[in-house]
């Protein structure tokens, strides 16, 4: 039994412009130990899903009744606020983009992280007081005690995110979501909060969902990926499948399209996706990803494509794969 | 560097830029964000400016077109310095800048033709209503916008899209020179290869010269023919593109280049990462000396003392570090 298991997940937002499926039939697992990356632009609906899972949604969201996340078994979608409120902190961790506005402003390092211990442990405040240097010291924040007494303000937006990713983990969650852990950091700083999540990882053997824009960090850090477009998944599979095997026209434009490692002996010119990310209040009836599709066929308009095996690794959405198969089958029954 | 390159379109000697910091009430410090930095761009390149936030790349493009007065400092164009009012006016028909966030940098009162229209109308470069009209419908085409948007709004358009209003506006002088201050990273990554192939595309068709600033590291080595690195308000490293690449002498490139998430699973897993330690100290109170050095893993005494010369290492690679030869 996996970890975590998503199933149909479908999560949608009552807007004064009408009703946004954020989410469309997501279906994922999550085994122990592993890194999953979730890749796609603003708006695909990343984000959300993680949101989801940790039902910490914006009041006007609904997580649709037939959908399913099971967590170690146990089913979280309808549960009360009560039963969640058990698992957050706990069992799932969530840390966000910005370390500034995770942290109140107004109370110091030390009350914040204790806070977090005496809400979900039975600790009292001085086991909480050394637990949270002890974590601070595992996150390679120096002068821990030091740092304790000082307001967020006071810190580098490295040294916070440490802060931020200390609190997280205080409560040894099974599984930790990240949502942009770096993405408002430098580059130098960035590489210090990846390799320490590594790290982590690999002493308290957590999950990790680990959702971004920038395949250099899912290439880095993720053992699977999940493509998403447009509120649904194009492509899943182990990382190896995705950036080197990728099948779905999407993944494809988005490996092309980013400039390469290899040293340039002349200029070449990026291949971009053409046209503009989707109106998801305008969702059109087939595949999503097919208005921007260079290869798209009359059925990626009509029809939204299944998802199907690749192989045990992989799964894609597309129209194009679909037909591919067909012919090769075709041409080996002849 | 101290005599000026004839084939220069733009020389920079020992520009300083320090903005008064108030520390304590009738007290002020000098925050030193740029501090005597020097460099040529050729015409017709791009000189990647590259650096993590802080370092002063930002305020290098800004003063170099005189939107901040430099504290010291000389600024030559085509070989000529500018320095009085008048030269400043003339050079900003020559030089123009593309910023950052094409949410802020739009007026949303304006429409699309009134903000590409606006240089013309600042520096009269036309003699007809008419005229204006025409040039107008020439930017938009040159950067892929319909005449139909003309009428518009900056709200009605995607991030894509301003940007390439921000780009039309920025060309409607006909300039030589662009800074282009970080204008692909507010976009998400299928619409920054578009992007940047239309910043490639109008340098050929334009003859433009551009300081390309970003953090993007993969970015600027796709358009940049050469890279400057700075820290802490000082030019660290300068040098050809493929040379900084495969081969960076100062420690604080070598770091930097290496920490740039490759976007392939086999060579990410493979990359040697040289970790920094620490954080970047603040400009307020910046190291004496090298300001890498709390951060570098061959800082000696001589590093605390005095600031390495920015000199040439090898030709056309150009680095200030104290211990070149015990890096090797």
């Amino acid at each position: 039994m996996a970890l975590l298991e998503v199933r149909n997940l479908h999560t949608s937002f009552k807007t004064d412009a009408g009703i946004v499926n954020a989410v469309n039939g997501v279906s994922f697992n999550l085994d122990n130990g592993k890194v999953l990356g979730i890749v796609g632009e603003s708006g695909s609906g990343k984000s959300v899903t993680a949101y989801s899972i940790m039902q910490i949604l914006a009041p006007n969201a609904t997580i649709s009744q037939d959908s399913s996340i099971k967590l170690a078994g146990q089913e979280l979608v309808g549960v009360s606020e009560k039963v969640m409120k058990t698992v957050r902190g706990n069992k799932v961790s969530i840390i966000f983009q910005d370390p500034m506005t995770s942290l109140n402003p107004t109370y110091t390092i030390g009350h914040q992280l204790i806070e977090a211990i005496l809400l979900h442990t039975n600790r009292n405040k001085k086991q909480a007081w050394d637990r949270a240097v002890e974590m601070l010291r595992m996150v390679n924040v120096n002068e821990p005690e030091k740092r304790m007494k000082q307001y967020p303000h006071e810190l580098s937006g490295g040294m916070r995110q440490r802060v931020v990713i200390a609190m997280a983990l205080a409560c040894e969650p099974d599984i930790l979501i990240a949502d942009e852990p770096t993405t408002a950091l430098d580059v130098t700083i960035q590489a210090q909060i990846l390799e320490l999540m590594k790290s982590l990882q690999d002493e308290l053997g957590m999950a990790i969902i680990m959702i971004t824009h920038d395949l250099g960090v899912v290439a880095q850090m993720c053992d699977e990926v999940i493509v998403m477009y447009a509120g649904s998944i194009c492509e899943q599979g182990t990382a190896d499948e995705i950036f080197y095997n990728p099948q779905h026209e999407y993944t494809k434009g988005l490996l092309r399209s980013i400039p390469t490692v290899e040293a340039e002996t002349e200029k070449k010119r990026l291949q971009p996706i053409s046209g503009t990310p989707i109106d998801l209040l305008n969702m059109p009836k087939g595949c999503p990803f097919a208005p921007r599709c260079d290869a798209a066929m009359k059925v990626c308009i009509k029809e939204r494509p299944e998802n199907v095996e690749v192989n045990c690794d992989h799964r894609t959405a597309c129209w194009m794969y679909i037909k591919n198969m067909l012919e090769k089958e075709a041409a080996n029954d002849e | 560097m101290s005599e000026i390159n004839k084939d220069a379109l733009i020389s920079v000697r020992n520009l300083c830029k320090y903005f008064d910091i108030s520390v304590a009430p009738f007290k002020t410090k000098p925050l030193k964000a740029v501090d005597g930095v020097s460099f040529d761009i050729m015409r017709g390149e791009t000189l990647g400016l590259v650096g993590e936030s802080g370092c002063g790349k930002t305020t290098v493009g800004r003063t170099l077109l005189n939107l901040y007065q430099p504290t010291s400092g000389e600024i030559y164009y085509d070989g000529k310095q500018i320095k009085t009012r008048k030269e400043i006016e003339e050079f900003r028909k020559k030089a123009t800048m593309v910023f950052q966030d094409p949410y802020s940098s739009l007026n949303p009162r304006m429409t699309v033709a009134d903000i590409i229209g606006e240089p013309l109308d600042i520096h009269k470069l036309y003699e007809s209503k008419q005229q204006r009209q025409e040039r107008i419908l020439e930017l938009m085409g040159y950067v892929g916008l319909n005449s139909e948007h003309a009428a518009r709004y900056a709200h009605e358009f995607s991030g894509g899209q301003r940007q390439r209003i921000g780009i039309a506006r920025s060309l409607a002088v006909n300039p030589d020179f662009i800074v282009c201050d970080e204008p692909v990273s507010a976009l998400d990554v299928s619409i920054q290869a578009q992007v940047i192939n239309m910043f490639d595309e109008l340098q050929e068709k334009l003859g433009l010269t551009y300081l390309f600033i970003a953090h993007d590291l993969l970015v600027v080595r796709h358009i940049s023919n050469r890279i400057a690195v700075m820290y802490l308000g000082k030019m660290v490293e300068l040098a050809e593109t493929n040379e900084i690449y495969n081969h960076p002498l100062h420690p604080y490139s070598i770091s930097l280049l290496s920490a740039v998430p490759v976007p392939d699973p086999k060579i990410a897993r493979a990359n040697q990462r040289v970790m920094l330690q620490g954080d970047i100290p603040s400009p307020l109170n910046a190291p004496s000396g090298c300001p890498f050095r709390t951060r570098c893993a061959y800082a000696t005494e001589q590093c605390a003392l005095e600031m390495p010369e920015f000199k040439e290492a090898a030709p056309g690679h150009f680095v200030a570090c104290h211990n070149l030869d015990k890096i090797g």
